[in-house]
């Protein structure tokens, strides 16, 4: 019995900075300036400029959350096959950028791509023309695949090192190819993982505003800069809560469907 | 810009109530409220050993943050220094005292045009004092361009592509639009916005970045040939590299200006004016001046000013600089909701 008090820190935490701020942000996306009861803040992410910014966000996000499987499946593979001491060594090396906090970090990338960047100072150095990379799209795609990878790498890696060692074996035995063992086993068995990090990149990415605005050079607009807009210069706060209670609610419908078939299933998945 | 200063005396902020080092202590107080870094403290200690008044001096990052300390109420303060358009805000909503400042000695080195000026937030200068000011313009690197610079003109025709840094600020970016264009920079029609921000969607292609604090660094660092800035990262930034100068276009721009006013707290009027008055004091303003670096009003401190920053545009606008100036008044409610619509659509494009 009273064990339960243990808990009251985390309750008053939920409750305190999770639940009422959603509270508070569903009260403010339902009102307008004048305090009445309206859905308009809501529905407002329909309008031409926001559903501009919504479908850019999406793209970019699909696009980093893609790049991120594509970068963390194999590295992910190549630490398991690692002996026991590497594989803690190359784990540590990939989790310690993290240790720096990321506004550093994509500040160093706007160093590295603007015009007289490190980047284009290399490729002078071999005779290119300079790369004009920075404040495009695909600055702001290296920055956030940089950011998000490890968020990939680690759940990828973890479902796939819990994979048993045996049924791989027994594929083998029963006259299975390399190809085969990875399409029907490991690929199958580390799924769970790989919507894990799929959660943890997409979601970031989907509604990031800091990173657009360091490498994009502030003329690129995602969903999250426009959220950014109504809350810190507009000062609309009613008009920033609606957008984002229409943001959440679009992700989490989304992640609901990718999860569906998850459920079932026992995983590593954070949900 | 100021915001960057502040952040350096985020470690000293708070509350310091100077005595009279080592006298007695003082019977009466003011309490002072503004930016930090924005006072030689030496400067305070000096007016307590002269007039035997202490000081509590507390201190705010942005006029957002000392407006949201100062009407919470806890504490009462008896000076204020802010900028225009929240002192406006302040005067309008019957927080300042009158002051006479035609019967302070020193007042008078506060140049006629900067009286000018700040009746756009004070209509008959009864309750601001001003205490620095600046101005926004182009920072450009002199080796990057064919011809100095005189014209807001630069930026919208399509010589400099890819080279230009505009702010990421809507007000400041339609100002420069709107002043080039021949406009008021406080206008209200929606006509002459619409007018400006299609200007400045054709502009969009040219321009590397809408930056706000890094405007200045990506000049120094050659990665543009000319940003938008403040006059006083203007200054800061021909310090790290000489190539560098600084223009008040001739269409003219914003003036800003961070003044004093008396509020309505205050219990001591006659303490509050002798410190308006000190802060008017040459050797005082001077001291100030070579704490903060930015532009003065007090003209006495500009006349014994070394030659080169009296010659600096940075720090010394001509009077033909100033001339298409304006100060930036609050827009009513409707305007800004436009310029909010107009900016994400500029974006969006």
């Amino acid at each position: 019995m009273s064990r339960k008090y243990l808990a009251t820190p985390y309750i008053i935490w939920i409750v305190g900075f999770t639940l009422l701020p959603l509270v508070s942000i569903a009260v403010s996306a339902f009102t307008g300036d004048d305090g009445s009861y309206t859905w308009d803040n809501i529905l407002a992410i329909a309008e031409p400029i926001n559903r501009q910014a919504l479908l850019f966000s999406l793209a970019i996000a699909f696009g980093c959350t893609l790049l991120c499987i594509l970068l963390a499946y194999p590295a992910a593979l190549i630490l398991k096959s690692l002996r026991l001491g590497r594989k803690g060594f190359t784990i540590f090396l990939l989790v310690l950028p993290m240790w720096m906090n990321f506004i550093l970090r994509i500040l160093a990338w706007q160093m590295i791509l603007s015009k007289n960047g490190i980047l284009n100072f290399i490729v002078g150095k071999f005779g290119g023309a300079p790369l004009a990379i920075g404040n495009t799209w695909i600055a702001l795609m290296i920055g956030m695949v940089y950011d998000f990878l490890p968020y990939m790498i680690l759940p990828i890696f973890n479902a796939i090192s819990d994979i048993d060692e045996d049924i791989i074996e027994a594929a083998r035995d029963l006259g299975a190819g390399g190809m085969a063992v990875f399409c029907k086993i490991i690929f199958p068995l580390s799924m769970p993982g790989m919507l894990s990090g799929i959660v943890m990149v997409f979601v970031p990415a989907m509604t990031s505003f800091v990173i657009a605005d360091i490498l994009g050079g502030g003329k690129l607009q995602l969903i999250g800069n426009i959220i950014e807009q109504e809350f810190m210069k507009s000062m609309d706060w009613h008009l920033g809560a609606g957008l984002s209670i229409s943001l959440m609610l679009l992700v989490l419908i989304g992640l609901a469907f990718t999860m569906r078939n998850d459920l079932e299933e026992k995983g590593t998945s954070i949900w | 810009m100021r915001e960057k200063i502040c952040a350096a005396a985020l470690a000293l902020s708070g509350v310091f109530a100077l005595g009279g080092c080592g006298k007695a202590e003082p019977e009466e107080y003011l309490t002072v409220f503004n930016y930090g870094e924005y006072m030689d403290p030496d400067v305070i200690d000096r007016f307590t050993e002269e007039t035997g008044i202490g000081i509590k001096y507390e201190e705010a990052l942005t006029p957002e943050e000392l407006y949201a300390k100062y009407s919470s109420g806890a504490i009462d303060y008896d000076l204020v220094c802010s900028a225009d358009y929240m002192i406006q805000r302040l005067i309008e909503e019957g927080e300042a005292q009158k002051v006479d400042f035609s019967s302070m000695e020193y007042a008078g080195n506060i140049g006629d045009r900067f009286w000018e000026f700040s009746k756009a937030f004070d209509p008959d200068n009864e309750y601001a004092l001003p205490y620095f000011y600046g101005t926004i313009g182009i920072l450009y690197d002199t080796t990057k361009v064919d011809a100095p610079i005189d014209s807001w003109g630069v930026l919208f025709d399509g010589s400099y592509k890819n080279d230009i840094i505009m702010q990421n600020s809507q007000r400041d970016t339609f100002m420069i639009t709107l002043k080039y264009l021949g406009y008021s920079l406080n206008t209200s029609d929606e006509g002459e916005l619409r007018e400006a921000q299609e200007l400045l969607i054709r502009q969009k292609p040219d321009v590397q970045a809408y930056l706000v604090d890094e405007a200045r660094d990506e000049v120094v660092a050659g990665n543009a040939a000319m940003a938008v800035v403040y006059s006083g990262e203007a200054y800061l930034g021909h310090e790290y590299n000489e190539d560098l100068a600084y223009v008040v276009p001739k269409e003219g721009s914003n003036v800003w200006i961070d003044s004093w006013i008396v509020t309505r707290h205050c219990k001591n009027p006659e303490a509050a004016a002798k410190f308006l008055d000190f802060l008017c004091r040459e050797d005082v303003a001077e001291k100030n001046f070579e704490y903060i670096y930015y532009s003065t009003p007090n003209e006495a401190v500009v006349e014994n000013m070394d030659e080169a920053l009296r010659n600096d545009p940075a720090i010394t606008p001509t009077e033909e600089d100033m001339a298409n100036c304006e100060v930036c008044t609050q827009t009513d409610p409707e305007v800004t909701k436009l310029y909010n619509e107009l900016w994400k659509e500029l974006k969006a494009d």
